[in-house]
Formats: C-alpha cells, sequence, structure tokens
C-alpha cells in the first residue's frame, strides 16, 4: 500500500487508466491514509468513493438534475466522473470552496454545519475529470492568516515538526500533502496563502494568474485578489492539476482562461533564461538558513544555463501596506453577508434584528476576521477613503509596473517564498503585523495578479537542529504559467528536494 | 459587529500598530497615479438570455436556521415588537 501512496498523481493517473493498479484500491489507501490524520488537516472526510451525502438541501432528498455549465442549481454535487485524466485520483479541498452537500465552513465558527446547495466550478472540473473528493482541509478562518492558527476548529500541526504551524491560510492542505495525507490538494491564495503553507511544508504550491482559474464557489475574502490552485508533490503534478481547472466559466465574470492551455513540463535545462533578483532582497529581513538556500538555488539555476540579472522592485515593500488596506477593505463587504439570515449561524433570534445581527457576528467570527472587518470599515470611512484605500489602490498599480518593467529585462522574478522557515505554534499570533510580515514576498505578485510558484528550494536548521523546509519563489508575467511551470521543472529536477516528510 | 470592553482594548493598541506601518504609504508621491481596483481588463459581461434553472426556494431555505412558511425569518427592526 506504501507503493501506492508514493506515486504522485500524474504516475497514479497514468497506472490507473492502464489498468495496472485499481482505481478502487488507490482510493481506499489514501482515505486509510487521511483518516490517520494526527496534524487536525481535515474538517471533513470522505467514507466512500463517491463521498457524497444525498442530503443537500437537509431533507435527505437528492437535487434535481443540473444543466452542466448553464446553471450551478441543480444536480452538481461532486461526484467521480468514470473516465479523465485524473480518474480514480483522490484529492484534499481547502474547505473555503462550496460542495453540494457536504459541510463547508471556511474555517469559521459562523458556518459551522453548513451544506452549500452547489459546487465551486474548481471542484467540478476536477472531479469531471475523475478527481474524487478525498476531504475538505482546515484552514485560517475565511483566508485571514499566515499559520492556520486562527482556524475556529484548531490548529494544523506540521508534519515536519508538529510544535510549529504549517504557514496559512490554506495550512490544512499544505499538511495534508506533506504529510502523506492527500496526494494532491486544493488551497486558495489572496496574498501568499498558498505559496507560504507550500514552503513551510516542503511542497509545491501554484497561485496562478488572477482569472486563470473560475472564482465561482469559492467564499469571498478579497475579491479582487482571490486565486485557487494546487498543493502538490511536483511541479508536473501542479501542471495537470491547473490544466483541468483553469478556463473561461460563464459563472464568473471575472475568469478568463489560460490561452492553449497547459501541458505537462519537461524542460531539463534554463538556458537562454533571465531571471531577475530583486536589489531590495539584500536589504529585506530574511533568516540566513532561509537565505543560504536562496543563493545556493540561485547557483543552482546558473549551472543549468539561465542567467541573473539584478532588477529592482522599488515599491515593493510597500506591498504588505497596500495589501493590509485592500484585502481587508473588500473583506469587510464580502463578509456583510453573513448576518444569522440565510445561512448558519444565529444567535439572538428572539430579539430584535440589529441584536441578532451584533450577537451573531461577533459570536460567529474569531479576532483576526474582526479585526480586518474593523481595519476594512476604517480604511473605507468617509474622511480616510483617499489617505488609506485610494492610496493603497495607486501603491497598486506601482507595484505592477515594478513588475511590467522588470519582465521587459527577464523572463522570472525570483525571491525567498517566505522571510523565515515553519515558526513554533503561538510564536507571532500576539502580534498581528509580525504574523502580516510573512507575506512580505508574496503579496506583491498578488497586487500585480501574475503568476507565482513555491518549489521546495532545500532545507534550513531552526535553533540549530530541527531540518525545516525552505521555499523558493518564481514569478511570471501574467498567464506565461506554461513558461513557469517549465522553468520550475527543470529547477526541482536539478535540486532534488524530495517534496512531503518520509513521515 | 459587536465588541467587549477587553475586546476593544486588545483590538485599539492592535489596529494601531498596524496602521502606524500602514502610514508608510500615505507620505508617499503618488499624484496622478491612476488606483488599481481590479488587475484584468474588464468589461461588463452579461449571461445569455435563455432561461435556466433557479435555486429551488426549498434549497435556498435549506440552509437557513429560522426558516418560516417558505421565506427567511427576520426578528423585527425594533425592539418590544411583540
Amino acid at each position: 500500500m506504501a507503493d501506492l501512496l508514493d506515486l504522485t498523481v500524474a504516475e497514479a493517473a497514468a497506472k490507473i487508466a492502464a489498468g495496472e493498479i485499481s482505481a478502487d484500491e488507490y482510493g481506499a489507501a489514501w482515505r486509510a491514509a487521511a483518516a490517520a490524520d494526527e496534524l487536525n488537516a481535515y474538517l471533513w472526510r470522505a467514507e466512500h468513493s463517491e463521498s457524497l451525502e444525498p442530503d443537500w438541501n437537509g431533507d435527505g432528498e437528492s437535487a434535481p438534475a443540473g444543466e452542466g455549465d448553464a446553471t450551478p442549481y441543480g444536480s452538481n454535487a461532486p461526484a467521480p466522473a468514470a473516465s479523465g485524466p485524473l480518474a480514480g485520483v483522490p484529492i484534499a479541498i481547502k474547505d473555503i470552496f462550496t460542495t453540494q452537500g457536504i459541510p463547508t465552513t471556511a474555517g469559521s465558527r459562523i458556518l459551522e454545519g453548513y451544506r452549500p446547495p452547489y459546487t465551486a466550478t474548481a471542484v467540478r472540473k476536477l472531479t469531471a475529470a475523475g478527481a474524487h473528493v478525498l476531504g475538505k482541509t482546515n484552514m485560517d478562518e475565511f483566508a485571514m492568516g499566515s499559520s492556520n492558527e486562527n482556524s475556529a476548529f484548531g490548529p494544523v500541526l506540521n508534519p515536519w515538526d508538529r510544535g510549529r504551524v504549517p504557514g496559512g491560510s490554506s495550512g490544512g492542505s499544505a499538511a495534508a500533502v506533506a504529510g502523506g495525507l492527500a496526494p494532491a490538494a486544493l488551497g486558495t491564495d489572496t496574498g501568499g496563502s498558498i505559496r507560504q503553507p507550500a514552503s513551510l511544508c516542503g511542497i509545491v504550491g501554484l497561485k496562478p494568474t488572477y482569472g486563470a482559474i473560475s472564482r465561482f464557489g469559492m467564499i469571498a475574502f478579497a475579491s479582487s485578489l482571490d486565486q485557487c490552485g494546487p498543493f502538490t508533490r511536483d511541479v508536473a503534478d501542479a501542471a495537470l492539476l491547473l490544466g483541468v481547472m483553469q478556463g473561461k466559466d460563464p459563472l464568473d465574470s471575472t475568469s478568463v482562461g489560460i490561452e492553449g492551455g497547459i501541458e505537462l513540463p519537461s524542460a531539463e535545462d534554463l538556458k537562454g533564461l533571465k531571471f531577475g533578483v530583486p536589489r531590495e532582497l539584500g536589504e529585506s529581513a530574511v533568516d540566513a538558513g532561509v537565505r543560504a538556500v536562496f543563493e545556493a538555488t540561485v547557483a543552482k539555476i546558473e549551472e543549468l544555463g539561465g542567467q541573473i540579472v539584478e532588477i529592482g522592485l522599488p515599491h515593493a515593500e510597500h506591498g504588505i501596506s497596500a495589501y493590509y488596506v485592500i484585502a481587508p477593505a473588500e473583506a469587510s463587504s464580502n463578509l456583510a453577508r453573513f448576518d444569522g439570515v440565510r445561512y448558519g449561524l444565529r444567535e439572538a433570534g428572539d430579539e430584535d434584528l440589529i441584536e441578532m445581527y451584533e450577537r451573531t457576528r461577533s459570536e460567529g467570527f474569531g479576532p483576526e476576521v474582526k479585526r480586518r472587518i474593523m481595519l476594512g470599515t476604517y480604511a473605507l470611512s468617509s474622511g480616510y477613503y483617499d489617505a488609506y484605500y485610494g492610496q493603497a489602490q495607486k501603491v497598486r498599480t506601482k507595484i505592477a509596473q515594478d513588475f511590467d518593467a522588470a519582465f521587459e529585462d527577464v523572463d522570472f522574478v525570483i525571491t525567498p517564498t517566505s522571510p523565515s522557515v515553519a515558526f513554533e505554534l503561538g510564536a507571532k499570533s500576539g502580534d498581528p503585523l509580525e504574523m502580516y510580515m510573512n507575506d512580505f514576498f508574496t503579496v506583491p505578485m498578488s497586487l500585480a495578479g501574475i503568476p507565482a510558484i513555491s518549489i521546495p528550494g532545500g532545507f534550513a536548521a531552526a535553533d540549530g537542529a530541527t531540518k525545516l523546509p525552505v521555499g523558493f519563489q518564481i514569478a511570471a508575467p501574467a498567464f506565461a504559467e506554461q513558461k513557469l511551470l517549465e522553468a520550475a521543472h527543470a529547477l526541482e529536477g536539478a535540486l532534488g528536494v524530495e517534496g512531503g516528510t518520509d513521515a | 459587529m459587536r465588541l467587549d470592553d477587553a475586546e476593544v482594548e486588545t483590538m485599539a493598541g492592535e489596529l494601531s500598530g498596524i496602521l502606524g506601518h500602514v502610514d508608510r504609504i500615505r507620505s508617499l508621491d503618488l499624484e496622478g497615479v491612476e488606483p488599481t481596483s481590479h488587475v484584468v481588463h474588464l468589461e461588463n459581461v452579461l449571461r445569455a438570455d435563455a432561461p435556466w434553472q433557479s435555486m429551488p426556494p426549498q434549497v435556498a431555505l435549506a440552509g437557513a436556521p429560522e426558516p418560516f412558511e417558505g421565506a427567511f425569518r427576520v426578528p423585527s427592526p425594533q425592539a418590544d415588537a411583540d
């Protein structure tokens, strides 16, 4: 059975298609692995291969027939198709994606017990390709966090060291893949929520270009930044899942898709490619162990024929400031829908309306969500709007222009993914600003809307003892995912860092 | 949203710290820079004018905490309404 779990998604799918391994055995092996979750990575797990409960409306009824992509309202439960490029492959899904008939909480008490009436497009595309929903993974509440300590259902533990965080907000998805509890997982990235946990857990995490994959059915945090993407053991699997999920969706008018689709990467060298290193990196606060891995990876790029060029991203240092205005501003608006009326928690239902709203939201939301609603409401209030929100939007323009200018000279921009390795549980939870600084290297790409991938670069020893993974981030121009995946694949092959723990 | 006294005290300190950092962008000279609200250039998109299946009422109400006779029940907006 261990052999089955050692296969990448691409390998397993090929063997299942060729009849070399049984899809049932493969699925059962992963369900057994997921059932042994000691990391609090899962909030819900599939018991059977169908992974579905027919109770889509709370009365035990089946959904009426749907009409494919034309309407989300009908039977579109995430039931796996019999054939397709992912036939028989179980995938863990971050609990921010709606799944018809399967509990979906977004890590919040305010949605505890909620069963969505429709399935997110990204999940539907995976199941239409034959994938099974293996489970729903733990996360920071409404994707707000960088450590997974903001989940209403307890923190996720890092499989490399259970005293440390897995990163966030998609911490459950990252820990599940790194800890051998899922072959691949789906996450979302608003300011680094795929790349940072992938870095801290030693696996591959891809944030595609904004618009590459439909956001329909992704519970909204910051709508102009949110983008979903895969967590995988290697770059080829990330390409496989992106290829299945990308595309324009009539249910998300901001979705664009990737012209020409995505093929599995095959590049083995980096000849003729230019990699830009921001000159501002030298002054940035980066742990020595992370910097050493970054420099060793840069040397590896040169060995593979790539050229290193210094570039300038002069406004990137203001990314955190701009992000922590824009994202909370959008969140304060998006989260207004959780009011105790249509779904989820209701407190003080026998009192008057205002009392019900206030009690429901005060008891349903955790501290970080409240903090961001306060911050966003403040930034949008008249009198402060221009000074904060307006100014942040202009900084966003400057950051995007910095990248545009850099990409005139280079093919990619490279940085460490995270300034540090995985930190100890509780180490940063008392200081929100220090926690936000985790996103220093990932936020600029989110603001610019461009694709970026984190691949395992190597290891650093925290406290001189524990060996912990260090991620390497590569960013590319908008919709240049194929080129990005080719380069990441070549570098991954040369680095030879295995994704996931030995555990 | 309601915050109790302890939350107000904690959050006041935290928000001051965050805004102190964010304040750095207020001093940047960005006169004349266009604000970016969205990175993808979008035009209004209309769905094809064709009938489609809407969410059935019993499904829309299935997740509601207190549905009432085919509708979402909302408490009275006035105190002491009863």
